[in-house]
Parts: C-alpha cells; structure tokens; sequence
C-alpha cells in the first residue's frame, strides 16, 4: 500500500526541529527503516514529517572517557563498520548483525530503534544489558535517562512530546566482562523469536514481552529458576508463549556455556 | 507545511530535478515519474527487497524511503548498472546457472549481490546466504543464485 498524504519538512537545526515538532501531530523521520513501512501499511497518519537527518548534532560515534557515544542518527552498517565499537562494545557488536538486512542496516538507525522501543528489537536489550544511557533534549533543555528506567513498555518509552533522542552512552567493556549475544529467528534478519543479550551474570532477553526483560543469576540453577518465574513471553502467530519460554531456557544454556568458557 | 517537495538529483548520471508528494516513495518515483520500472515494487514494507536500489552507494529498500529524503542524492538502479556494465559478470554468471526462479527478485538480487563482489573478500556460501537473506521473496531455494554469485565473488570452482 502507499502511505497517506502527509507534509514534509528538514531542519538544518535542532531549534527549528523543536519548533516543528510542535506542529500538531509531527513526527520524527531518521532512518525510516520502521516508520515508512507503518505508514504505507496506514498503521501511523502524521500530519507532518520532520526528517531529522540533517542535524550533525546527532552524528558520529566518539569516545568519551570510559563511554562511547553514539549519535541517534548513526545507522547500523555505521557502526558495524566502526574500530571502537568492535574493539570497546562486543556485546553491541556482536547484535548489529541480526538486525534486519543489509539493505535496511545502510538506513535503520541506534536512535530509531531505541526510541520506537520495539519489544522485538535489539538495542534495547543490549542498552539494559550494559546500562547504557540515553542523551535526549528538548526545548526545555537536555536530560540523561538510564535504559532501566527509559523503555517503559510496548513500544513506549520516557521520550516526552516534542523531545529528541540524541545519542546513546555505553560504558566501555572492562577486560573481566564477558557477554554473549543469541536471537533466534526463522530466517536470518527477521524478527526475533526470542533474543538474549548477557552480560556477566545479568541476562536481559527480548521478543519476550512488552519490553526488555531482565533476569539476574548467580548460577544456572538460579538463573534457570529466575527465567521461568520471570519470564511470561507473549505468543506470536508463529510460536506458543511455552515454545519461547522453552527457547529462552535454551539461549540461558547457550550462554552460560559460552561466559564460563 | 507543503503536501510537495522540489527535489534534485543524479539518477543513473543524469540529473534529474521534479516536484514530488512528500509521501511519494523513491521506487515509486523512479518506476512512475521516471519509468525505471527495472526495479520492481513487491512487498511496500521492506520485506521481499525486489526495490533495492542504490544511493550514495549504498544499497537501500525503494520503499522505505521517501523520494523527498533522495533529494541531493546519486541513485543507481539496475539499468544503470546493467548499461555500465558494472554487473556484467554477474549477469552472465546468472544466466549461465539459470539463477532466475521466477525473475521477479532478480533485479534486486543483482543490487544486493553486486555489494558483496564489490567489497572484494572471498565469502562462503553461507555469508552469501546471509547478505541476500534480505531478498528472499516467494520462491525457495535460492540454490542457483548462491552458485552464480559464489562464482562471481570466488572465482570459478
């Protein structure tokens, strides 16, 4: 289908996008890799599309101290090409791949995906896995939110009207961390089935319920027991909320086998 | 605020300058506005991949993207890189395997495939399998599409 006659605009400045935000039911356009598909399936009727994709403000990936920044509009191919986030961030790089295609990776971008907070997607487990922070700014000024506290449910988030994700702030892995990374799906790039990104003992799946899912363990067992009293994966057309309850105790094997060796 | 939006670019070399809805989709554009119906428009939701052009470059979905976002931008479709010659090789390696199915992936096929000769490293069938995953359409298989691009990427076996 196409999608619904809406009217375009870019700034060349974060003040004009606050200021065309404004405008009664605007939209933020990055990468588009989500939205436009929405809107040619007319599930999103914006008034007004403020493609964002001109603000430097919210490109490049740098290294900050003991964190890598990454600006909203840094696509995946970006950073899966990029020397710091495979040397500093190996559980993000290890994610990049099994999002989507590549043609879709040259586009889709950090910022897109963590603000529409896909339960399905991938950042935002891996941003709850390593307690990422999100750099957003509004009108009013600029804030930091903690993952934990930013995806707050079916592709909900704390980003307020008129706000902008800016960038996301990992913490630079230290030598002792370990983290694996395992989604499965039915073919490679769709859709997860169910997905886990592990850090330390933290495990943090996704495509298992409204948003990431945290489950701590000091141990399997522990861990094994924490998943089933934890873990409520919402069916799909495809799997039963036991087959994926089944899988995730796969994956906990998995990657416990994998950071203890 | 303006339901249309004047656009400029290089399409296949040539520049091209029109008046576009903004809701007007790059593939769209170029099969319509343009008549580059090479490209073929199968899903409209990023799926199939039988829209994959080129801007900047890079390989994208025609429709994930709108033709306003094209503005200031070089595309290439199949034609252009069919007439440059660009993908000779892997137009004869396609032919010569009868890596064709039903044909209605193949431009798209050619777009995503041309990416990986392009990046010049040795590959094995199953990172081939990997990159063109995203093209998958309706039929199954994809056995001789992988021995035509294997050929082109690896040389002859």
């Amino acid at each position: 289908m196409k999608a619904p006659a809406f009217a375009y605009a870019k700034p060349a400045t974060l003040g004009e996008a606050f200021a065309l935000l404004q405008v009664l039911n605007a939209k933020v356009l990055a990468g588009g890799q989500s939205l436009i598909p929405s809107l040619n399936m007319r599930l999103s009727s914006p008034g007004l599309l403020v493609d964002i994709t001109g603000l430097k403000e919210l490109k490049g990936i740098s290294v900050q101290g003991n964190s890598i920044r990454i600006g909203a509009l840094v696509t995946h191919a970006q950073m899966e090409r990029s020397p710091e986030i495979q040397k500093h961030l190996p559980l993000l790089a290890q994610a990049i791949p099994h999002v989507a295609h590549a043609a879709i990776r040259n586009r889709g971008t950090i910022g897109g995906s963590m603000a529409l907070a896909d339960p399905a997607a991938e950042y935002p487990a891996v941003a709850v896995a390593l307690e990422a922070e999100i750099l957003i700014e509004g009108k009013k000024g600029k804030r930091k939110a903690k993952a934990t506290a930013f995806f707050k449910g079916l592709f909900e988030t704390d980003l307020k009207p008129g706000e902008l994700l800016v960038a996301v702030e990992f913490p630079i892995a230290k030598p002792s961390d370990k983290s694996v990374f395992l989604e499965l799906a039915r073919r490679h790039g769709d859709y997860a089935i169910i997905g886990l990104a592990a850090h330390n003992s933290k495990f943090v799946f996704f495509s298992a319920g409204s948003k990431p899912v945290v489950v701590e363990g000091g141990s399997m067992q522990k861990a094994k027991e924490n998943l089933s009293k934890t873990l409520k994966p919402t069916a799909d057309l495809y799997s039963s909320s036991a087959a994926k309850l089944h899988l995730a105790g796969v994956l906990l094997e998995r990657a416990w086998t994998s950071l203890s060796t | 605020m303006d339901l249309a939006v004047d656009i400029s670019l290089t399409v296949n070399g040539a520049a091209v300058s029109r008046c576009v809805p903004a809701r007007m989709h790059l593939i769209d554009f170029l099969r319509e506005e343009l008549e580059l119906t090479g490209s073929h428009v199968g899903c409209e939701h990023g799926v199939c991949g039988a829209c994959t052009v080129r801007v900047d470059g890079d390989i994208v979905r025609g429709c994930l993207m709108l033709a306003a976002q094209a503005n200031g931008c070089r595309v290439d479709t199949i034609e252009g890189l069919s007439d440059s010659k660009e993908i000779a090789r892997l137009q004869r390696a396609f032919h010569e395997k009868n890596a064709l199915q039903c044909g209605f992936c193949t431009p798209g096929m050619l777009m995503a495939a041309q990416e990986l000769v392009s990046s010049n490293k040795k590959l094995t069938r199953e990172e081939i399998r990997i990159h063109i995953s995203g093209n998958y359409c309706r039929c199954t298989g994809y056995q001789a599409i992988v021995d035509a691009i294997e050929e082109v990427v690896n040389g002859p076996g």
